[in-house]
């Protein structure tokens, strides 16, 4: 097979993985929606309060069919990853697109290496739209033709820095996913018990903790990652730091992150203020991949548009 | 006398001493991380003069006022400007202030043993109990031992710790901050940097005159460059031949690391830099340079050589100015060079490929006074022709010439040019040790948990408990095994 039908073979494993996020989104709405049942009159005659309770076993199965869609949506976004590095001749990082559709591959692929050890299927409809957003966007905007790497970035280092920047990327979000779910229920909670369907969610302190577990797990790794860079710049541009907009932004994220894990280490910043200040952190990151990638200038600009 | 309330004396001594612990404190720690953060923001949104010199100059052009009120506050120079300066300065001796004791108390604390049993171990966490068989106390020392724990033995209990890495690790990491910070001071103060673009063919000397811009740290001068010279060979571009983008840069020299050595012939690409003892040779940017030669009416050669011309696009379009000022009047052609001619849609000329495959060098002259005299710097690359005139207009070929009414151009072939940036930072080695333990450090810091364990048999009776500093979790699995292994299950 040719470059060009190993890309084109790519593209047609995106889109059928896009096909099943958008199954396993669907699936888990509704057994999330179905789940919470209203109880007719009829049979709850206990006062004229009408409770209404959660109930997921009839939705069983509807949530068995999301995650297998979301299973099989992982393995068609990885012969599409796979198919575009072997099209490239190269690591499937090369520019933003490819950046993207790894970035979603690392992601639902962790939510489905937790799965088998946690419950965390309350998380399936954010993990599976956040898949869909990330491959819809990629392909429809960030979409290059699959072609070899400009010199600069032949050096081992590709693979080191940004398959660790991914990874760290991925896990910073997902921690961000889960401090906005604090902040929210903590919201819904101040003003009475949780609605019906939150049920399922875990409790403030879990949230709480598992967010910041996931900083603790990945900033050592983000550490790595700006350090690797730092070598790579070195014999590539000359100078290990040079304050271009991406290294800036990486450093700015590396400092919000040190002063979330100081705030909650040594300070004891708990709850709210904590999960704030964690997603201002992952805010810095999202910036970085946007905004620098997109409409910046220096050295980064490998994003091909 | 009055009936003012006395405060309390502050003497010079104490108020110091109240800023340092203030300084010193986690609170402004915290604060100043996250203005450090704040600080740097604005250098990654506005252009700045030490990565893009143009976009800074062209910001003057576009907004006056503002680039004016941007230079009062060194918004274009954000990372070596007062304030961002005052910011990390004033974190790291915070930093300093805090770390410092903490390793002087850490230190001794790792030689002491762990504290005694407490009486009541029945209050403390993870506590259990059963009757005592006989040999509790050394099974549990053993394990203790075996599982490398810090112990202190009394006649009837154990008390053991275990986890010093974590504070050892996190000591670690805030001192080699330091010296990562150390490692960029010794590279600002004893770094050489500088560039010098050649045309293949041309040999460097690397002496402080061979460069096109060079800059000493504050305590280097000419005198600390090594003697090395490398002569440019042939350099090699490979271009994809659908998107022309680069795919490979390869630049063959002959190096002599100092006078009387012997010429070494090596390969520079982007990712490996040429290495002469503490410096380094990097090839940054390549383009063209035609190769003309000038004569006046009578046929004296005025100007022979290579130009260096810009790539402006993809296809390196290149614009380059031949300047000849040893004639009178003085000539300038203002020039463009396409590597593979074509015509674009609006007719004008344009690069379609950016190997030489149909090499165009296109020009005006111009004759009058090319202001060279004026002391303002221009750039090589273009001609200031207020003062001039057009006299012609042509394109050539590699091995055509021109006549024309001043005398005769001739286009005798284009070669690449390469840019050489050559730097020397003694102190890089410094900040990457400084980051590999800063990783280490982190890594004994986060994943470290610092834990008690206490074992009492008294009266037939045998009390374990734990307790876990700072919430770590697992300390229940640890002290289920240790349970298991006491009673020899």
């Amino acid at each position: 097979m040719s470059s060009q039908d190993w890309a084109y073979l790519s593209n047609y494993a995106i889109y059928s993985a896009m096909a099943l996020f958008t199954l396993a989104f669907l699936g888990h709405a509704f057994e999330t929606a179905w789940a919470v049942r209203t109880p007719t009159a009829a049979s709850e005659t206990e006062g004229n309060l009408l409770k209404k309770t959660f109930d997921s076993s009839r939705t069983q199965k509807a949530m068995r069919i999301a995650t297998s869609m979301m299973i099989l949506g992982f393995i068609f976004l990885f012969v599409g990853v796979l198919t575009r590095g072997i099209s490239a001749g190269r690591v499937p990082w090369g520019n933003m697109y490819e950046f993207s559709i790894t970035g979603a591959l690392a992601f639902t692929g962790a939510y489905l290496a937790a799965l088998r050890k946690y419950d965390l299927r309350w998380l399936g409809v954010l993990v599976s739209i956040s898949a869909l957003l990330t491959l819809g966007t990629a392909i429809t905007l960030l979409y290059v033709p699959s072609a070899p790497l400009v010199p600069a970035l032949k050096s081992p280092w590709l693979v080191i820095h940004v398959s660790t920047a991914i990874i760290s990327g991925g896990v910073f979000l997902l921690a961000n996913v889960i401090s906005a779910a604090y902040l929210y229920l903590d919201n819904m909670e101040s003003k009475g018990p949780r609605k019906v369907w939150a049920n399922r969610l875990p409790s403030l302190e879990v949230l709480d903790q598992l967010s910041y577990r996931l900083v603790a797990f990945v900033f050592p790794l983000w550490t790595f990652s700006v350090i690797a860079g730092a070598i790579w710049a070195e014999s590539a541009w000359g100078r290990y730091w040079g304050w271009d907009p991406k290294e800036t932004w990486a450093f700015i994220t590396w400092v919000a992150y040190a002063a979330y894990l100081h705030a909650r280490v040594t300070v004891g910043w708990r709850g709210r203020r904590a999960a704030w200040l964690c997603l201002l952190a992952g805010s810095t990151f999202l910036f970085n991949y946007v905004y620098v990638n997109v409409w910046g200038t220096g050295k980064h600009t490998y994003s091909g548009l | 006398m009055s009936n003012e309330t006395q405060l309390p004396e502050i003497g010079a001594v104490a108020l110091v001493r109240y800023f340092w612990r203030q300084l010193t404190s986690m609170r402004t720690a915290l604060i100043l991380l996250l203005l450090l953060a704040l600080a740097a923001i604005p250098g990654s949104l506005i252009p700045q003069n030490a990565q893009n010199p143009m976009a800074v100059s062209e910001y003057f052009e576009k907004h006056r006022t503002l680039a004016i009120w941007f230079e009062r506050f060194s918004l274009f120079d954000v990372y070596s400007s007062p304030w961002f300066s005052a910011i990390y300065i004033l974190l790291f001796i915070s930093l300093i202030g805090c770390v410092l004791p903490r390793s002087f108390e850490h230190f001794q604390a790792s030689r002491a043993l762990p504290p005694k049993t407490p009486k009541n171990l029945a209050r403390m966490e993870h506590f259990q109990s059963w009757p005592a068989n006989a040999n509790e106390l050394e099974l549990a020392r053993a394990w203790l031992k075996a599982k490398r724990f810090r112990v202190l033995e009394s006649e009837d209990s154990i008390s053991a710790e275990k986890g010093y890495l974590r504070e050892t690790g996190n000591l670690l990491f805030h001192i080699s901050l330091i010296l990562i910070l150390v490692g960029v001071l010794i590279g600002g103060l004893f770094g050489v940097r500088g560039s010098a673009i050649l045309t293949q063919g041309e040999r460097f000397v690397n002496n402080s005159t061979s460069y096109d811009t060079i800059s000493f740290g504050q305590v280097t001068s000419e005198n600390s460059l090594p003697p090395f010279t490398i002569k440019v060979d042939k350099f090699v571009a490979k271009y994809n031949t659908l998107t022309s983008a680069p795919e490979d840069y390869t630049l063959y020299v002959t190096t002599v690391a100092e006078p009387g050595a012997t010429p070494k012939q090596q390969v520079v690409k982007v990712n490996s830099p040429l290495t002469f003892g503490s410096t380094r040779v990097y090839l940054q940017a390549n383009g063209y340079s035609p190769i003309v030669t000038v004569q006046d009416k009578v046929g004296n050669v005025t100007f022979q050589g290579p130009v260096p011309f810009l790539p402006q696009d993809g296809n390196l379009r290149s614009i380059g100015s031949i300047k000849v000022p040893d004639g009178d009047p003085q000539l300038g052609f203002v020039s463009t060079f396409l590597p593979t001619y074509a015509r674009g849609s609006d007719k004008s000329a344009i690069s379609v490929f950016p190997e030489v495959l149909d090499p165009r060098l296109l020009f005006s002259i111009w004759q009058g006074d090319l202001g060279l005299d004026t002391g303002i710097p221009q750039s090589v690359y273009r001609i200031d022709t207020s003062n001039m005139k057009q006299i012609a207009l042509d394109s050539l070929k590699p091995g055509e010439f021109l006549k024309f009414s001043e005398g005769t151009i001739s286009f005798e072939e284009v070669r690449p040019w390469v840019n050489l940036q050559i730097v020397s930072d003694p102190g890089k080695s410094y900040s990457l040790i400084g980051g590999i333990v800063a990783i280490l450090g982190l890594l004994a810091s986060l994943f470290t948990r610092r834990r008690r364990i206490w074992i009492r048999v008294t009266d037939g009776e045998v009390q374990v408990a734990g307790l876990a500093k700072n919430g770590a979790p697992g300390l229940e699995i640890e002290m289920s095994e240790f349970v298991t292994k006491l009673k020899g299950i």
